[in-house]
C-alpha cells in the first residue's frame, strides 16, 4: 500500500492543475474579499466572464498524465505554490476558514490537546483555545447533536469523527436532525455543519475500523457528501464545505493522509457539487472516488501501455452526482466502469449505476460495470483484506473485457 | 404545611399510593396536605442549604437556596409575602388557560378530521410550561419533544401559527412541513419539536454551547439560557446522560426540565427505571438535582427562577424534575386504558389552573370577573386561530423542494450542465432531483 500511495503522488500533483475551478454566476461570490483569490480556467485565461455555460464547452487539456501543467495555471500563477501532505492541506483549509470566520469551531474526540488522531487539528487548541477546538467526551450521538444545535443558533461547527465508523453512533442525529431540520422547520433553521473523518479500508485495521459509511448516509435527504482524494481537493473541499450553508459530510481516507502534492499559495475554494476530470480519454469512462482513484490510475498506466485510452473521473461529490461531467463522458466513450471501495450492495456505485442508466441509457454500448468491495466484513489478515478491495489488476481486466 | 419545593419526593396521601415512588422515607407524609397547592405561607422553603460544590458530591438532596428566594420575594412584594404580583398572576393564568383551551380545541379538530397523524396533548402539565417559559426572554431558547404545542405557545408563537401548522397549512409556523411534533420558530427561538425522544436534548445542549461560545470566544454580551423539556421515559435514554455530563463539564447555561408524568405511553416510570427518583441523577453528574411539584405553577416558577438565574450567571446546568400528570392519553390515538382511574382522579384534584385560580382569588390578586374575562379572551383567540387555519391555503406543489437544502445547489448539477435548482420545474416542485 505504501508503494501505491507514494508512487501516485506525482499523478495527484498533475491532476490537480487540471481541475476546473468554478464560480457560480450570481449568487455567492467565491472570489472573495481577499485580493489573492483567483479562478482559473484550464486554458490558462483568468476568468473574465461569469458565464458558466460558455466555459463548459471549452476545451479540456488533452493529456493529464503528462508533465508539468504548463499551459494551465502556471502562466497566471505568480508564486510557485507549496508542497504539503494531505492532512496538512486539510489543516490549512480548516485554519484559513477559522481565521476568516470566528463562528467556525471544531468538535470531536481528541481534536484539541491531542491535535486530532490524524493530526488535522494539530496546534489548533493553542491557537484558538479549548472552546473553539472542543475536546468532547466519547458520546458521538450527543456531540453531533450538540453541533447541530450550535449550528441552528449561529455557529458553524466542524465535527470530527475519529473514525468515520464511529459516526454510526451518531446516525440518529445525522439523519433526523442534520438532514431534516431545515425542511421540517419550514426553512427557518439552517444547519451549516461539516462532519468529517477518516474512513475506508486501511491497513489491517479490522472490520469495524474499515467501514465505508457513504452508502449508509446517501439516502438521507438534505445532506451533501463529498470525498477528497488529493491534497489539492482536500483543502478546496474542506473550505467549500465549511462555507456551505448545507450540512456536508466530508469523507477522508485513512491511507491517503500522507499523500504529498504541491498546491497553490493563493486561496481557492472548490465546488462541492462537481466531479474532477483526472485523465481525459476516449475508450472508456472510469468513475471513481477517494482511494480507488489511485488504484485506477495505476491500472491506467498499464492500460495505456496496452493501447487503451481510459477517461478517469474522480466523482468527488457522492451526493449529489455531477451528472453533467459524468454524462458528457458517457456520451463520448459509451462505456462505463465504476470503481469504488464501497460495498457491493447498496453502495455509491449501485446508485451511480442506476442514475447513469436512467439518464444516459441511449448512450451506452454495454452494461455498466461496477467494481466494488466484497460484501464482507473487512478481515484482519492482510491477504484476505487485499481481496476484499478492488485491485488494479481487476480494473485492467474489466476494461479489457469491456472494450473487446 | 410543607408542600414545598424541596428536593424530597412529595408523596400523595397514603390512600392513593399505587403509582408513586417506593421511597420509604416517611418524614414527608405527615407534612402533606391533600391539596398541595402553595398558599401565601412562609413555610415555602424550609431548607437552608445553598448549592455549593461540595454538596454536589454528597449523596443527599441538594435544595434550592432559600436566601435568594426570600430576597426576591421581598423585592417583588414589599408589602406582602405573595409569590407573584397581580400582573404576573394574570399572565400566568392566561398562559395556562391558553394552553388548556388550545389543546382541547386540538382534540376537537382531530376528531373532526382537520388534523391527522400523531398529536400529543399537554392537558394537565401547563404549570411546567408556564412556570418556566414565562421567565424567559425572547433570545432564550426552548427545546421540547413531540408534546410541544404549549411550549411553543408559552414562548410566544401565535396560536394562529400553531393551529395552521397542525392543519398542515402553508401559514403554519413551519409552513405545514413539520406538523404537531415539529414546532419551530426562529423568531421566538423555539428549536423544536422532536419526534424521537431524547434527540432534542443534544440540540438544546448545542444552543447552550452557542451561548457560552458567544460570551467567551466572540466576546459578545450574551447570557442566553436554554431550556430542554423532556419526559420520564427519556431519562433512561443515553442522550440524556451524555448531555448531563457535557453540560455539567462545560458549565453550559441550560436547564434540564423533566416533565415526569409517570407514563411513557403505556410504560409506567416505575416499571422502566431502576431508580425512579430522577432528580438524583443530577448530582451524579455534578449538577444540582431538584424535585418540584409540577402541578403548582408558583412552585415551579420559584424553582425555575433559581435554575435560570444560575445558568445566566454562568454557574452551569440544573436538573429539575417536575412531578406532573397528563390528563389525556399519550396521544389522541391512545385509548388510555392502562392508567388507574383513581390515579387520574387524584391528579384531577390538583389541576394547576384551578389551583392558581384559587390562589389568585383567595389572595385578592384578581377578581372572578377578571379571570372570566381572560377565559373569554382566550376562547376568542383559539376560535380565531381555528378560523385562520381553516381559511389558510394548503401548501402548493412548488413548496415541495424548496427547503430541503439551505443552499439549493445541494441538489446538484443535472445532465444539461445547469444546477437542478435552476430548472424552472424546480420552483413548481416537479423537477427531477
Amino acid at each position: 500500500m505504501a508503494a501505491v500511495t507514494r508512487g501516485l503522488g506525482a499523478t495527484a500533483a498533475l491532476s490537480s492543475a487540471n481541475s476546473k475551478k468554478f464560480q457560480f454566476t450570481t449568487r455567492r461570490s467565491l472570489s472573495g474579499r481577499k485580493g489573492s483569490f483567483f479562478a482559473v480556467e484550464s486554458n490558462g485565461n483568468p476568468r473574465s466572464s461569469l458565464n458558466r455555460h460558455n466555459n463548459r464547452t471549452r476545451q479540456l487539456v488533452t493529456n493529464a498524465v503528462a508533465t508539468k501543467p504548463d499551459s494551465a495555471a502556471a502562466s497566471t500563477v505568480s508564486k510557485p505554490g507549496h508542497e504539503l501532505l494531505l492532512f496538512e492541506a486539510l489543516r490549512e483549509g480548516l485554519e484559513e476558514e477559522m481565521d476568516r470566520d470566528p463562528h467556525v469551531c471544531v468538535m470531536g474526540e481528541d481534536v484539541g490537546h491531542y491535535g486530532g488522531s490524524y493530526k488535522v487539528t494539530k496546534g489548533f487548541a493553542d491557537k484558538y483555545g479549548d472552546l473553539r477546538v472542543l475536546d468532547t467526551p466519547i458520546a458521538e450521538n450527543s456531540f453531533t447533536g450538540m453541533a447541530i444545535g450550535a449550528a441552528m443558533t449561529g455557529l458553524r461547527p466542524v465535527v470530527e469523527g475519529m473514525n468515520m465508523g464511529f459516526l454510526l453512533l451518531a446516525f440518529n442525529q445525522i439523519s433526523n436532525n442534520c438532514g431534516m431540520l431545515h425542511y421540517t422547520s419550514g426553512g427557518q433553521f439552517k444547519i451549516p455543519v461539516v462532519i468529517r473523518g477518516p474512513g475506508g479500508v486501511g491497513r489491517q485495521l479490522g472490520a469495524e475500523h474499515s467501514q465505508r459509511l457513504e452508502s449508509y448516509f446517501q439516502s438521507i435527504p438534505g445532506i451533501q457528501m463529498v470525498a477528497c482524494s488529493t491534497p489539492y481537493n482536500a483543502k478546496g473541499l474542506m473550505k467549500a464545505a465549511i462555507r456551505s450553508d448545507n450540512p456536508v459530510i466530508l469523507f477522508e481516507h485513512v491511507l491517503l493522509y500522507n499523500l504529498k502534492e504541491r498546491i497553490p499559495d493563493e486561496e481557492y475554494v472548490l465546488n462541492l457539487e462537481e466531479a474532477e476530470m483526472v485523465r481525459p480519454g476516449e475508450h472508456v469512462t472510469i468513475l471513481t472516488y477517494s482511494r480507488m482513484r489511485y488504484h485506477v490510475m495505476q491500472a491506467a498506466k498499464t492500460l495505456v501501455n496496452k493501447g487503451y485510452d481510459p477517461e478517469v473521473i474522480d466523482i468527488r461529490s457522492l451526493k449529489p452526482f455531477d451528472l453533467y461531467t459524468i454524462g458528457n463522458s458517457v456520451k463520448k466513450t459509451h462505456r462505463v466502469i465504476i470503481v469504488e471501495e464501497c460495498m457491493r450492495t447498496g453502495g455509491i456505485g449501485a446508485s451511480l449505476t442506476a442514475s447513469i442508466n436512467e439518464n444516459f441509457h441511449d448512450y451506452l454500448d454495454a452494461p455498466i460495470v461496477c467494481l466494488s468491495s466484497q460484501d464482507v466484513p473487512t478481515p484482519y489478515a492482510a491477504s484476505l483484506e487485499e481481496w476484499t478491495v478492488v485491485q488494479p489488476a481487476q480494473i485492467v481486466a474489466a476494461v479489457e473485457q469491456l472494450c473487446q | 404545611m410543607a408542600c414545598s419545593a424541596t428536593a424530597k419526593i412529595i408523596q400523595p396521601p397514603m390512600s392513593i399510593n399505587s403509582t408513586r415512588s417506593p421511597d420509604k422515607s416517611d418524614n414527608c407524609t405527615k407534612l402533606l396536605c391533600p391539596s398541595s397547592f402553595l398558599g401565601p405561607n412562609k413555610k415555602l422553603f424550609s431548607i437552608n442549604k445553598t448549592i455549593s460544590p461540595l454538596s454536589r458530591r454528597s449523596a443527599t438532596v441538594v435544595a434550592v437556596s432559600s436566601d435568594v428566594v426570600k430576597k426576591k420575594k421581598v423585592e417583588s412584594n414589599p408589602v406582602s409575602n405573595l409569590l407573584v404580583t397581580k400582573e404576573e398572576g394574570l399572565e400566568l393564568y392566561e398562559d395556562m388557560v391558553l394552553g388548556r383551551s388550545f389543546e382541547d380545541m386540538c382534540a376537537q379538530m382531530y376528531y373532526r378530521g382537520k388534523m391527522f397523524g400523531f398529536v400529543h396533548l399537554y392537558n394537565g402539565q401547563e404549570a411546567v410550561s408556564t412556570g418556566f417559559i414565562k421567565l424567559l426572554g425572547n433570545r432564550d431558547c426552548v427545546v421540547s419533544t413531540y408534546r410541544d404545542h404549549v411550549h411553543a405557545l408559552s414562548k410566544g408563537v401565535p396560536a394562529r401559527a400553531v393551529m395552521s401548522e397542525l392543519f398542515g397549512k402553508t401559514t403554519g409556523c413551519c409552513r405545514g412541513q413539520g406538523g404537531s411534533m415539529h414546532m419551530f420558530s426562529k423568531e421566538h427561538n423555539v428549536l423544536g419539536g422532536f419526534a424521537f425522544i431524547g434527540e432534542g436534548i443534544p440540540v438544546a445542549t448545542g444552543a447552550a454551547f452557542t451561548s457560552k461560545y458567544r460570551r467567551e470566544v466572540l466576546k459578545e454580551d450574551c447570557d442566553d439560557v436554554t431550556l430542554a423539556f423532556f419526559g420520564d421515559g427519556t431519562c433512561n435514554n443515553g442522550q440524556f446522560f451524555e448531555c448531563l455530563n457535557m453540560a455539567a463539564l462545560w458549565k453550559l447555561p441550560i436547564v434540564f426540565v423533566v416533565e415526569n408524568n409517570l407514563w411513557a405511553i403505556g410504560m409506567s416510570h416505575l416499571r422502566a427505571t431502576s431508580d425512579p427518583q430522577i432528580w438524583k441523577k443530577g448530582p451524579a453528574f455534578g449538577m444540582p438535582g431538584v424535585h418540584v411539584d409540577g402541578m403548582d405553577v408558583l412552585k415551579v416558577r420559584e424553582i425555575a427562577k433559581e435554575a435560570i438565574t444560575r445558568a445566566r450567571r454562568g454557574e452551569g446546568p440544573t436538573l429539575v424534575e417536575c412531578e406532573t400528570y397528563r390528563f389525556r392519553g399519550h396521544s389522541l390515538a391512545d385509548p388510555d386504558e392502562l392508567r388507574d382511574p383513581s390515579e387520574k382522579a387524584h391528579y384531577a384534584t390538583r389541576d394547576p389552573i384551578t389551583a392558581l385560580k384559587k390562589y389568585l382569588l383567595e389572595n385578592n390578586l384578581a377578581s372572578e370577573s377578571e379571570l372570566i374575562a381572560i377565559e373569554k379572551k382566550i376562547e376568542e383567540v383559539v376560535e380565531d386561530a381555528v378560523e385562520f387555519a381553516d381559511e389558510s391555503p394548503v401548501p402548493a406543489r412548488s413548496q415541495l423542494l424548496e427547503n430541503v437544502f439551505a443552499d439549493p445547489r445541494g441538489f446538484g448539477i443535472g445532465p444539461d450542465g445547469k444546477y437542478r435548482c435552476e430548472d424552472p420545474k424546480f420552483t413548481e416542485g416537479t423537477a427531477q432531483v
